[in-house]
């Protein structure tokens, strides 16, 4: 993966990439995006925060697909447009982050409660950015 | 925190709406428009009113900024004090709590509410710009994440879990384009059957066209008054305004909601008893010391088909999970026991966003008169709006008579 990530500091990328979350130092409270300079949590005033992989592995919440192509500020990889997966995955941390599905798959691919993986992909132009990747068990695959 | 309390009630003199429609016009002619039929409809002079509030319009440059101003001008000038309120899709919500507030202070005697939009075709996208801190901007950017595509992600948690079906979400918009056909207000006067919303093109997977709602142009007023000034200018058995929420979420937030790429984490503080649209209708419920039990009727904010059913529960209407069959039996109906969008809601009329959850009040003052010819709810006596923006905005409004 030769691409830049699309945003700074928001995951790693590599053969095993992770999201970049930020924890409070003084509360705990996970955040991602990441958080700087105040925790939200009303009852904590901290404003001191450790950088955190997040787990890569989370269930679905929810999830959906974007048939037409979205407005600008939204840029296509590719031309024509080819319409993508989107899911909201439930991490073991406790939040949940919304992320394209991985190239390949589609809402016939998921279901709530479904288990899957962190990967990075080409955004757009030489942009890489994280996506959801269904999981499939050994065996599994056959009875699709 | 708990800061709802009974807080006294406040009188409904008249209501006004300019129909909602793509107009081409500008946001000021309508809620002028508006705002004399809500004045005609009290019978109180517009130099009467001491107090205005104008609810924003972000899209309509430094005008819709200063509404309340924009709105007074175009009235002529009165001298009656000014406010303007963004909330975004809460909006109209949140300026007439403002009114409400300074009536209920003893600050105000009779103030006017106006809500008005100009809206673009297409899907709601982000201001021009390059914003990389903005989540508005960023979801769009990295994600390609409309607000369609959250709908959608609520109507297939509804599939996955609940058993919905694609049809049961077609039938919100066949009960809701059933509901408008006879609202001189709505701008899409027309039967649709469910085969109709299931041919229409997907959006996003499982929502089809005819499941989300329009943009639209549009405008609604209010005028409220002391239920004291009620009483010395005859305004007989007037509709009041009981409660209106407008609470934020309390953290961690722990729904995926507009325009956010996450939600809060539970890992350091457990989640509230309450999701965020769970504890706005609570709040009006409370402040207005009623039960859902007591409810007549519902405007809720049907964005989408399926987040009809979602503010069902919201509102505890039904339990989780249970909207489908209440749907089914023909419950949410008018002539059921607990019809949920009467006036057609956002399928019928298209949001027009500062405009919208005043829409909403207008169609439940209009219920509980018995003037609601050709929708109504017989034996109104008791209504709730609800209504959800994005940054943590949203409204619930209860009326009686």
């Amino acid at each position: 993966m030769t691409a830049t990530p699309a945003i700074d500091g928001w995951f790693t990328t590599g053969p095993e990439p992770a999201l970049l979350g930020s924890r409070c130092t003084t509360c705990e409270t996970v955040y991602f995006p990441p958080a700087a300079g105040f925790c939200r949590n009303p009852a904590c005033a901290g404003e001191e925060f450790a950088e955190t992989e997040l787990s890569r592995r989370g269930s679905v919440w929810s999830y959906t697909d974007a048939q037409y192509q979205p407005p600008a500020p939204y840029i296509s990889g590719t031309d024509p447009y080819r319409p993508f997966a989107l899911a909201a995955v439930e991490l073991p941390e406790g939040l949940v982050v919304l992320g394209q599905v991985a190239e390949g798959y589609g809402v016939a691919d998921l279901r709530v409660g479904a288990e899957v993986e962190l990967v990075v992909e080409t955004l757009h132009d030489e942009l890489s950015i994280w996506r959801w990747k269904p999981v499939v068990e050994m065996g599994e695959e056959a009875d699709q | 925190m708990s800061g709802s309390r009974r807080v006294g009630s406040v009188a409904v003199a008249g209501v006004g709406m300019h129909p909602w429609g793509k107009w081409g016009r500008s946001f000021i002619e309508y809620g002028v428009h508006a705002a004399r039929a809500a004045l005609a409809d009290s019978g109180i002079d517009w130099r009467d009113v001491d107090l205005i509030v104008g609810g924003e319009t972000v899209r309509n440059g430094y005008a819709g900024y200063v509404a309340g101003a924009t709105f007074a001008q175009a009235l002529g000038w009165n001298g009656a004090k000014v406010a303007t309120s963004y909330a975004a899709c809460a909006t109209g919500a949140q300026a007439l709590d403002t009114a409400r507030a300074r009536i209920l202070a003893g600050m105000s005697e009779v103030a006017l509410v106006v809500g008005s939009d100009t809206t673009p075709k297409g899907f709601l996208a982000p201001n021009a710009g390059e914003r990389w801190d903005d989540p508005d901007w960023l979801r769009f950017r990295l994600l390609g994440m409309t607000n369609p595509a959250y709908f959608a992600l609520y109507a297939r948690r509804r599939m996955d879990l609940y058993g919905a079906t694609a049809e049961d979400f077609a039938q919100v918009k066949v009960k809701n384009a059933k509901h408008g056909l006879a609202n001189p207000n709505a701008r899409y006067r027309k039967e649709v059957s469910v085969e109709d919303v299931l041919t229409s093109a997907v959006v996003s997977d499982p929502l089809h066209l005819l499941d989300i709602c329009a943009t639209s142009d549009g405008a609604a007023a209010v005028v409220l008054c002391s239920t004291e000034y009620a009483a010395r200018h005859g305004i007989d058995n007037p509709v009041r305004i009981d409660a209106i929420s407008t609470v934020t979420p309390t953290f961690p937030q722990t729904v995926i909601d507009m325009p956010l790429l996450s939600t809060e984490s539970t890992n350091a503080v457990a989640a509230p008893e309450r999701t965020f649209k769970e504890s706005i209708g609570q709040a009006a419920y409370e402040e207005a010391g009623i039960d859902p039990a007591d409810v007549s009727l519902a405007e809720v904010y049907d964005l989408s088909t399926a987040l009809e059913l979602d503010w069902m529960e919201d509102l505890q209407l039904c339990k989780r999970g249970e909207a489908e069959a209440l749907l089914r039996a023909g419950d949410t109906t008018i002539g059921g026991r607990i019809p949920v969008n009467p006036s057609g809601g956002l399928a019928c009329f298209g949001e027009a966003v500062p405009a919208q959850a005043l829409a909403q009040v207008c169609e439940v003052i209009w219920q509980l008169r018995g003037q609601a010819t050709g929708r109504q709810v017989e034996g109104a006596r008791v209504g709730i709006t609800a209504n959800q923006g994005l940054f943590g905005h949203g409204s619930s409004v209860v009326l009686s008579r």
